[in-house]
């Protein structure tokens, strides 16, 4: 899966999720301000993750850091590289 | 007996004819049948049900995602129903959270259908890692009433009275006994229920369900009729927005009727078969609570949902109380049995049926069963001057339910 498949993925995941329009979508959305989402979306944004990319990230504590998509973007990424580089 | 006069102002009501009340009685007095064939229910084993009332017309997407993702059909259901009741009442959004105006919602349970999909999950490999954060909203049993206040920005009191089949008229007299005492000025009041196997599953397994209609949905259930044979369940949201008449009055509002008397009481021979004396005891406190006779009353809108048992003894303890001079009907033939909203629906037709000045008849009552004689069934629409009409709700678990309305004068 290339970095932009990735990216590509995230984005139609959360757009199906929050019912955000997709082409507003940009690395520099903020999901509080810009989406609208809360702590209760947030809980529901890593399911959404975990069941796209097969991962389990609940626990992990950059996921507390995430503000904008481009932050997930770089998260999911990173994450991915580094199971990749489990097996 | 209330202390301050109550009034209804607001109707909103999301049925099987569709969302609103003008829907509701254009089907009701074009005698339609809202029950459906379901054919997915005869994938369930042990279910000899195949008929449903189900909503039509409704468009949950119209209610924003941040309210909808804790929200199942029966809160979408009462929140509309809500929306529509608040809308009819001329409530400005300052009235709504002034903290003067409190919910009254009831459900049967929490949703059936989120509670299902959390076990199939649950039980695959009892994990929560894929439960989403609003799941316990869907189930909790004040999930009708909390989704609705936290649309319409609600800060007053939130109550979610829960007796199955008398739900929505213990929601109702529940909320007019609040403003009697002057706790609230106004309160939201009804049921919200969705359709689940498990409901008609249910009255099947006690053999309580309509199953001999199958493959003519439209012709059951019969209330009252010879050949009745149980109850087709439904689904929906009956709302009324109740008021104290002072401050009705205040606001030059629209009054629509008058809730004069409200009883409850429990049957505690069966969880399960009703009882004449103990339904004819609720009645008569009703009648008390209102302060009048049954001579005064002018229809009677039966529980009546077309069981055997039922039936039989809802009409003796209507003859018994009121004679054979009084009109009867059950709606339950054009709607099925909306559950909790099935209170709250049918006296939102009460209201019309007092202010058109109009009957509605039982629908599917072609020849009455002789064990159901002995009151005056109303057979047909009918123009006809209503000033009082009792409405009665009985529940499984012994708890019976009268609430009287009376036309404002």
């Amino acid at each position: 899966m290339t970095e932009q498949e990735i990216v590509a993925k995230i984005n139609s995941s959360l757009a199906e999720e929050f019912e955000y329009d997709l082409a507003a979508m940009t690395p520099e959305t903020t999901l509080f301000e810009d989406m609208g989402l809360d702590s209760l979306d947030v809980v529901d944004l890593v399911i959404v993750l975990e069941t796209a990319f097969n991962m389990k990230v609940r626990e992990e504590e950059a996921i507390r850091k995430i503000r904008t998509l481009g932050d997930i973007h770089e998260f999911v990424i990173a994450k991915k590289r580094q199971l990749e580089g489990d097996r | 007996m209330l202390l301050r006069r109550v009034v209804i102002t607001g109707v909103g009501t999301v049925s099987p004819f569709g969302r609103g009340l003008d829907n509701l009685m254009d089907g009701l007095l074009a005698g339609r049948s809202g029950v459906v064939e379901l054919p997915a229910l005869a994938e369930i084993t042990g279910m000899r049900t195949r008929v449903a009332a189900l909503v039509t017309g409704v468009d949950p997407m119209e209610i924003p995602r941040k309210f909808r993702r804790s929200m199942s059909n029966m809160s979408v259901f009462a929140t509309l129903a809500a929306q529509d009741a608040v809308a009819m009442a001329g409530l400005a959004p300052e009235q709504l959270s002034s903290g003067r105006l409190g919910v009254s919602i009831g459900s049967t349970t929490g949703s059936p259908q989120t509670m299902e999909e959390f076990f199939r999950e649950f039980n695959a490999d009892h994990s929560l890692e894929r439960m989403k954060s609003t799941l316990f909203f869907h189930i909790m049993n004040h999930s009708c009433a909390s989704n609705v206040a936290q649309v319409l920005g609600v800060t007053g009191r939130v109550l979610a009275p829960a007796a199955a089949c008398s739900t929505s008229t213990h929601a109702i007299g529940y909320g007019a006994e609040m403003i009697g005492l002057g706790k609230q000025e106004f309160m939201l009041c009804g049921g919200g229920d969705e359709f689940h196997p498990l409901t008609s599953g249910t009255f099947d397994i006690i053999n309580a369900a309509s199953a001999g209609f199958n493959d003519t949905p439209h012709q059951t259930p019969r209330p009252f009729d010879a050949r009745r044979d149980g109850i087709v369940c439904g689904e929906g949201s009956g709302i009324l927005l109740l008021e104290s008449l002072d401050s009705a009055l205040a606001r030059g509002a629209d009054i629509l009727a008058e809730v004069t008397g409200f009883a409850t009481n429990s049957d505690p021979g069966s969880i399960a078969n009703p009882d004449t004396a103990c339904i004819a005891q609720c009645m008569r406190l009703a009648l008390a609570d209102a302060g009048i006779e049954p001579g005064q009353v002018d229809y009677v809108n039966a529980h009546a949902t077309a069981t055997e048992q039922g039936d039989i003894a809802e009409c003796a303890a209507i003859a018994e109380v009121f004679g054979a001079q009084t009109p009867v009907s059950s709606l339950k033939g054009h709607l099925g049995h909306t559950m909790a909203a099935s209170g709250a629906l049918e006296l939102a037709a009460c209201v019309e049926m007092l202010r058109r000045g109009v009957l509605i008849p039982t629908l599917n009552l072609d020849q009455v069963d002789p064990a159901c004689a002995g009151v005056l069934h109303q057979r047909e629409v009918a123009p006809r001057r209503v000033d009082t009409v009792i409405k009665n709700n009985f529940a499984l678990g012994g708890v019976n339910s009268s609430i009287i309305l009376r036309r404002y004068v």
